[in-house]
């Protein structure tokens, strides 16, 4: 068995036994800078447009609806089961694949103000592959649910590992440099990437 | 023991092209890096990287008990971890699962672990169609190449480059323009994604409290990998761990900035285990290869075993004058630059690639941005001191020892050492253009020719150091 084999050699490289405790770990490095919460949505809004996302402000529920309805026009669209997109009415389309789906709309956990990044915890309520598949993703969440950055992430969710499979960070939209160095949008996940901060 | 430089590194010099890309490539990805890490924009960058130092350094030296953490937490969370020896290992492991559960298309996101052993070329002899995702890994794939660069795989391609890949092995119409380009892409590997059972992704940090896997990208395709397919393999080399979640905080504004200038890169996805019972998506089955391959050989020298901090940015590629020159396929190995100078003879001996330790110019430039602050240069030179003893227990290099124990001799006299000095200083022939010493001809043979021809030597000064100093002391 490699397993035996591979931590034998590992023990007996670093001179240590089977079982024994580590050395004492340096304590995690997070910073806690103040932030309140108007120059955090001013951050989050900076950063996210400033790598080609758009980012739209309205004052509830009803006015994502709104502002939804335009946007999505004839396009067809698909929507995660978040209790939230429910409650501004955000979440109900005529049946399409999501594969095939013009516009997959989400909500997020949280979003970091210092780098414009929204992060999604995999669950019964946020599938992985709506922000993923459709070409154009749209992520409407409070405002409350936007953090300074990462120290302030790992401190509100230690362990991610307990609650879900799959906490990914988006930090704008899918993006390419391999050829020749230009930026090209869009390579496997969304080439728009939207986000609807309501006020309430 | 006779491995020099390859001759193709003239090639790569001559070629004009060739050295734009690089230079261009580079030099715009040490800008952005620049530009992400300055005081104004990351004040804590000398913390970060202090920090990083020091947790590195904890969890290579008590390994052994991460691994056990991290692969009990795996398992806790319904996943699997599978340890293997060599690259034969891992591609049993993923036969016989293929096997067992009729998989016969793998997609895979961009990894030099797997590329590393050549997982692809492994599995493809038996039957399976193992298929790269990412863009410039995709096209290097259809070309049949090795990687350029350890963040840009497809570097040293051109447009019309890839326009001729795509003509001969998609069978398409002839297409220069990259928007349009990625789209062909895209539209493919799309199909392949749907399609696939087996979806394999590297690692670029493994989390040891939460048996979890982190994977960084910009394009997407490393979260379709291992979302869309029914089994996920992750495939790390065992020096990836870090002890805890909370560590990431510090690698991720190192990682994206040293690579590419990002503060963070466009996807980052933290995955542990497989779906969850309440999950509507996501892989039913989770594998976590955790690779040796000649690390452990690495973890025993105390020296030299901070090579294993690496969490290949390729920040010391774009600095180094020598890569900027020669480029990545000069290199005798996939990992390049001096992050390849230093763990290719680690791995495979000083004895197989001896000129690689001293193809460096010892300027520095990797050790100041390394993220992780690896002392390269340092490696570098024992590394070299590796080559040496090496050459002398199979009776080489005995002329170069020579020259030394000469040299080495004539210090030790100072009267003899300064009559040589005035000889030289009176008698030694200039060139007339560049007013640079210019060896006697008698002189110039053998290998003290071959050594001179890449030297320029100063001219002598008319006084020697000693003698100012002396007139010096004199004159107080």
């Amino acid at each position: 068995m490699s397993r035996e084999t591979v931590l034998h050699k590992v023990r007996s490289a670093l001179g240590r036994t089977p079982g024994q405790a580590p050395a004492v770990a340096p304590p995690p490095l997070l910073f806690s800078p103040a932030m309140d919460n108007e120059a955090r949505v001013a951050s989050f809004i900076g950063r996210f447009e400033a790598l080609g996302g758009k980012a739209v402000r309205v004052r509830d529920g009803a006015a994502a609806r709104a502002w939804l309805g335009e946007f999505l026009g004839e396009r067809t669209a698909v929507a995660s089961n978040s209790p939230y997109l429910r409650s501004c009415g955000c979440a109900d389309f005529p049946p399409v694949e999501v594969s095939k789906a013009d516009v997959g709309i989400t909500s997020a956990d949280y979003a970091l103000a210092e780098t414009g990044t929204l992060v999604m915890l995999s669950s019964a309520k946020e599938a992985r592959l709506v922000s993923l598949l459709p070409p154009v993703h749209v992520a409407i969440f409070p405002k409350s649910s936007i953090l300074v950055g990462l120290d302030e992430l790992f401190t509100v969710v230690p362990a991610p590992a307990e609650s879900t499979s799959a906490m990914v960070m988006i930090t704008g939209p899918s993006r390419t440099a391999d050829i020749e160095q230009i930026l090209v949008r869009g390579v496997h996940g969304p080439g728009e990437i939207y986000s609807v901060i309501v006020d309430e | 023991m006779s491995g020099s430089a390859p001759e193709s590194i003239k090639t790569t010099i001559a070629d004009p092209r060739l050295q734009l890309a690089i230079y261009t490539a580079t030099g715009r990805l040490m800008q952005h890096r620049a530009t992400s890490i300055a005081g104004d924009r990351l004040p804590q960058y000398q913390d970060l990287r202090t920090q990083a130092n020091a947790v590195k350094r904890h969890t290579i030296e008590n390994l052994d008990y991460y691994l056990e953490q991290f692969e009990a937490q795996v398992k806790a969370h319904g996943g699997k971890v599978v340890f293997c020896q060599d690259g034969a290992e891992v591609a049993d492991f993923v036969l016989g699962l293929a096997k067992e559960r009729n998989a016969r298309l793998l997609v895979k996101s961009k990894s030099m672990t797997t590329e590393e052993i050549e997982f692809n070329e492994r599995v493809e002899h038996h039957g399976l169609e193992a298929v790269e995702t990412d863009l410039g890994e995709y096209i290097i794939q259809l070309a049949q190449q090795k990687p350029y660069h350890i963040v840009a795989p497809a570097l040293h391609l051109t447009r019309f480059d890839v326009a001729d890949v795509f003509t001969k092995k998609l069978g398409i119409e002839r297409e220069v323009v990259i928007e349009k380009q990625t789209k062909i892409a895209r539209a493919v590997l799309r199909e392949k994604f749907l399609a696939a059972d087996i979806g394999i992704t590297g690692a670029n940090f493994l989390i040891a409290d939460s048996g979890a896997v982190v994977v960084v990208e910009n394009e997407g395709n490393a979260r379709l990998t291992s979302s869309a397919p029914r089994i996920h393999i992750a495939v790390a080399g065992i020096e990836k761990m870090i002890p805890r979640a909370a560590d990431l905080a510090v690698f991720l504004k190192l990682l994206g900035r040293s690579a590419t200038g990002q503060d963070m890169t466009v996807y980052t996805s933290f995955l542990s285990g497989s779906r969850r019972s309440d999950e509507t998506d996501g892989p039913e089955e989770f594998y976590v290869v955790l690779l040796d391959n000649g690390r452990t050989k690495l973890l025993a020298d105390k020296d030299k075993r901070q090579s294993l901090y690496c969490i290949r940015c390729g920040a010391c590629l774009n600095h180094c004058p020598v890569y900027r020159k020669i480029g990545g396929h000069n290199y005798p190995w996939i990992y390049s630059g001096p992050i390849g100078a230093i763990i290719t003879p680690q791995f495979h001996g000083v004895s197989q690639d001896p000129w690689l330790p001293f193809a460096s110019s010892l300027c520095g430039a990797c050790a100041e941005v390394c993220p992780v602050k690896i002392e390269i240069p340092k490696l570098l030179l024992q590394l070299r001191s590796d080559v040496t003893h090496a050459k002398q227990r199979k009776g080489e290099g005995g002329l170069e020892r020579l020259g030394f124990n000469l040299l080495a001799w004539v210090a030790g006299r100072p009267a003899l050492f300064a009559l040589l000095g005035s000889l030289g200083a009176r008698f030694m022939p200039r060139d007339k253009k560049t007013g640079w010493a210019k060896l006697p001809g008698f002189l110039q043979v053998g290998p003290l020719k071959n050594w001179i021809s890449q030297r320029e030597l100063p001219a002598p000064a008319a006084k020697s150091f000693r003698q100012l100093w002396q007139e010096r002391q004199a004159s107080k």
